[in-house]
């Protein structure tokens, strides 16, 4: 039964109440372990497409007589348009149209930061789109722009109202605590940079609108050009079927997606709108800066009895101040916290949602402090952790936490840092740290699927979500194969077309899996349900001792089996069809991730070069769908985890605000060359109070710890503190003179 | 406009098209060869990469009048032994990259048929993937006979 509720719904850490209808989950969850599909390793369905270069992404959609777009970009951090004068720029060859500020949604008179789109010409070719935005007469009216992020906040310009947490007596407790540490912890701007820059094709046909667009939300995309343009909601088709990468940065239709839609709907013809490369760097998203002044109080005995934290988020112009304060609030038992977050409102390049956001920026500053109070402690920074473990979020249990058994498996690679140690030289200092892990990624409702199943025996599984490249696809298709009983190649899911299936929610916030899987198993069992019944009523036997196994009705007593292809041989091209519902997430409870990286680091105390030796990461996420799978998405967020520490740093011009790292020289990723051996595990106990399936996301846990588990093996290798990110060269050589001029002073510099 | 006449995956090609049009514009736009991805355009990620006459070459920043030789792109190398060891070792997350990390992991092994990890990660370098498949395609090169 459908039913209605007023509930709490997560994405990406942010809360909103919704009014939701949700279906019951009546399924039972499977048992532990692996199963016949899921839990074992399988290839991607969608895998040798991908590789063979066939796969068709937005970037490949070419329609006929398709026109290309060049945006006008603001050149200052803050400008009004004072005037615009598109004749000579209409004038030019294969020119078929412009926009200036007010003409579609996303482009503004105002320009709130360095590389705000304000004007956008349509042309045969991008090039001669370049060549009319060259031609466009423009004067600019420059306004005073802030890009500092704490004079923002002192002069009250906030994304949001600042927000306050506290628990118990922070100020009590800091004074009655035997040891006290205190640090600011900065971490910079980092891109997301993936491979398909943020591009839209769009082309009406009669009174609909179909878009093409390298999208992790088809639905958010389809409702806000429905309101753009007032059309109905299925007036409108996006359709993603391949996308490259996305990170975060795509949750949402943006001025490129309006911006096309309107020129298609101007000039007639299809219209691409893709960013270069050079605008994806500039002002297509990023993880925001932050700033964080830590304090952190112990009792001599280990107990952590105060935590606090100002954080300052330096969002930009536009995007949300993302929960840095969370790890702090939410990862130890400790009974007196005190946090406070701004989100500066300043005129640089906007923030979006990055790959866990907030929660990786305030698990460095968190996961750094606790480790120097563990040194001052002498006490092993592991048991520290296993002292302060809590059973509850701040009084709400938790559908499920696994994290000491996170913390017992890590223990072998802990282990090792005596003989890390050990490979010491003069010159090269090699050290072992960790770092614990906490986020969400437990989704929600509403999320449906289709299935169907043919005479053939085969069947296909029908939602419109994305596979952003985790690998969704698969995963899909495992669960339709094990509730059915069917081998996985007899499984294909379409996705990616909201005109072809039912909603399923955003591909962030690692919630593909926890929220569309369960719609999925729902929506294979009941189209089992119906197998069965068709194969009682034709075997005249009952339906409870039939089941489907392989391929086959089977019989209980074994007297029976059939394969599916003969039983439904019967209905010719019919089909039979089956739908799902995603349930609710278990009321009055925390439904979290957690886990531990582990990592040995080497670092050359005479230039400063930091190379990270070998991570082990072992994380708590419900049951593991495809172990494969899910082993690729901890190595990729624990490379680009990497990136953000050691390499990666957006760099702007203080004077004038314009990014200088604009190309993947400047702003450098990780190559292969990079990559530190991986050891990677998981606990694999579903999460029994959380649907039928019991999976969480993997998506972005592996990201969270690791730059701190960087910066304590660090310490661990020197006794230097690093407070900042990226840890570059000068960052860490200011470290290790910190840590001398503590040594000559007579403190220990390491435990 | 200038005609040119070029081979691709063994076939000989005649197009028109401007000067100054690169060769992976040439291929996506004028031959519909779209599995030479364009990710930066300006010869820095490697997602471009197609060879020339067996040497890895970076198509967006190699101007299409100039190429001489025989050209390889993705398509030509679909029954390339590697293209099953990337999807078994699951060295492909979003895609986007990946034809161009196969045409020059078919270049590094058709000069090496069992190079080792040193010379994968230095032959492989200018191939990014944000998605960090590293370790993958290491392994799928390392074991790109099956």
């Amino acid at each position: 039964m459908a039913r209605l509720i007023r509930t709490e719904k997560e994405v990406e850490g942010r809360f909103e109440d919704v009014w939701l209808v949700v279906e019951e989950d009546p399924l039972t969850q499977w048992p532990e372990g692996p199963l016949a599909v899921v839990g074992r390793d399988a290839r991607r369905q969608d895998g040798p497409q991908r590789v063979r270069g066939e796969a068709r992404y937005t970037a490949d959609v070419q329609l006929p007589g398709m026109l290309h777009t060049a945006l006008l970009r603001s050149p200052y951090a803050h400008a009004r348009v004072a005037r615009i004068d598109f004749t000579k720029a209409l004038g030019l060859p294969g020119v078929r149209g412009a926009l200036g500020p007010g003409d579609a949604k996303g482009l503004e008179a105002e320009a709130g930061f360095a590389g705000a789109a304000v004007a956008a010409v349509a042309a045969a070719t991008f090039a001669q789109a370049r060549s009319a935005i060259e031609a466009v007469e423009i004067e600019w009216e420059e306004l005073e722009a802030v890009l500092d992020p704490n004079d923002a906040v002192a002069r009250g310009l906030l994304t949001a109202p600042s927000a306050a947490y506290e628990r118990g007596d922070f100020e009590r407790a800091l004074a009655d605590a035997d040891v006290v540490v205190e640090g600011t912890y900065r971490t910079s701007v980092v891109l997301h940079n993936a491979m398909e820059t943020h591009q839209a094709v769009c082309e009406w046909i009669g009174d609909a609108l179909h878009v093409f667009v390298s999208t992790q939300y088809i639905w958010g995309v389809r409702a806000q050009l429905a309101e753009a343009f007032g059309i109905p909601g299925d007036k409108v088709r996006v359709v993603c079927e391949y996308m490259g990468g996305g990170f975060g940065a795509k949750n949402g239709a943006d001025d490129y997606t309006l911006v096309a839609a309107e020129l298609a709907r101007q000039t007639g013809r299809p219209v691409r709108c893709a960013l270069t490369r050079r605008e994806e760097n500039t002002a297509a998203g990023n993880r925001n800066g932050t700033v964080q002044r830590l304090t952190a109080g112990a009792r001599s005995d280990g107990t952590i009895v105060a935590f606090g934290g100002e954080f300052v988020n330096a969002v930009g112009w536009s995007g949300w101040s993302a929960m840095t304060d969370g790890p702090m609030q939410m990862l130890y038992a400790c009974d007196n916290v005190r946090t406070v977050r701004h989100g500066a409102k300043i005129n640089t390049p906007p923030m979006k949602a990055f790959r866990a956001p907030g929660f990786v920026e305030g698990t460095f500053g968190l996961e750094c402090i606790v480790d120097e109070l563990a040194a001052k402690l002498e006490l092993d920074p592991l048991e520290l952790r296993r002292l302060n473990y809590t059973h509850s979020n701040d009084g709400t249990p938790y559908s499920s936490k696994n994290l000491m058994q996170c913390y017992d498996l890590a223990q072998k690679h802990w282990d090792r840092r005596h003989q890390v140690r050990a490979r010491s030289t003069d010159i090269w200092k090699y050290g072992v740290g960790m770092a614990s892990q906490i986020w969400y990624g437990g989704g929600g409702p509403p999320s449906y699927a289709w299935t169907r199943v043919g005479s053939d025996g085969c069947v296909t599984v029908v939602t419109a979500m994305q596979d952003i490249g985790t690998g969704t696809r698969t995963t899909m298709a495992q669960i339709a194969a094990e509730e059915l009983g069917v081998p996985l190649d007899r499984v294909e899911v379409v996705l990616g077309d909201s005109a072809r299936g039912p909603y399923a929610t955003l591909s962030a916030g690692s919630s593909t899996t926890p929220s569309v899987g369960p719609a999925v198993r729902a929506a294979a069992a009941d189209a089992k349900r119906q197998i069965l019944e068709i194969a009682a009523q034709r075997h005249d036997l009952e339906q409870r001792v039939l089941d489907i196994r392989d391929g086959s009705v089977v019989s209980e007593d074994g007297n029976l089996s059939q394969p599916l292809e003969s039983l439904l041989g019967l209905l010719e091209s019919a089909q039979i069809l089956g739908q799902g519902a995603r349930g609710p997430n278990p009321t009055g409870m925390s439904v979290l991730t957690f886990g531990i990286h582990v990592v040995e680091a080497a670092v050359d105390v005479e230039t400063g070069e930091v190379r990270v030796e070998r991570v082990a990461a072992v994380h708590d996420v419900g049951r593991i769908v495809n172990p494969l799978g899910a082993r690729s998405q901890v190595e990729g967020g624990i490379i680009q985890g990497i990136g953000h520490t050691l390499s990666e740093q957006r760099l702007l011009d203080p004077a004038s605000g314009r990014v200088l790292t604009t190309t993947l020289d400047a702003y450098r990723m990780p190559t292969i060359a990079d990559v530190p051996e991986i050891v990677c595990e998981f606990v694999d106990i579903p999460d029994e109070h959380l649907t039928n399936l019991g999976s969480k996301g993997i998506g972005e846990p592996p990201i969270v710890p690791i730059a701190a588990a960087i910066a304590n093996a660090i310490r661990d290798a020197t006794g230097a503190d690093v407070h900042e990110l990226p840890i570059t060269r000068e960052e860490m050589l200011r470290a290790l003179r910190a840590a001398r001029r503590k040594e000559t002073r007579g403190a220990p510099a390491a435990v | 406009m200038p005609e040119l006449e070029l081979s691709v995956n063994g076939e000989t090609r005649l197009v028109d098209l401007p000067v100054g049009t690169s060769l992976a514009a040439l291929l996506r736009e004028s031959l519909g060869l779209t599995g030479t991805k364009i990710a930066c355009n300006e010869g820095h990620c490697g997602a471009c990469t197609v060879q020339i006459d067996g040497v890895p070459t970076l198509s967006c920043i190699t101007l299409a009048h100039r190429v001489r030789g025989e050209v390889t792109t993705i398509e030509g190398l679909r029954d390339h032994p590697l293209i099953d060891a990337f999807v078994r070792a699951d060295a492909v997350q979003c895609g986007f990259c990946t034809p161009g990390q196969v045409v020059s992991a078919a270049a590094l092994v058709a000069a090496n048929p069992d190079p080792g990890v040193d010379e994968i990660r230095h032959r492989m370098a200018g191939n990014i993937c944000r998605c960090g498949t590293y370790p993958r395609i290491e392994e799928a090169i390392l074991h790109w006979r099956g």
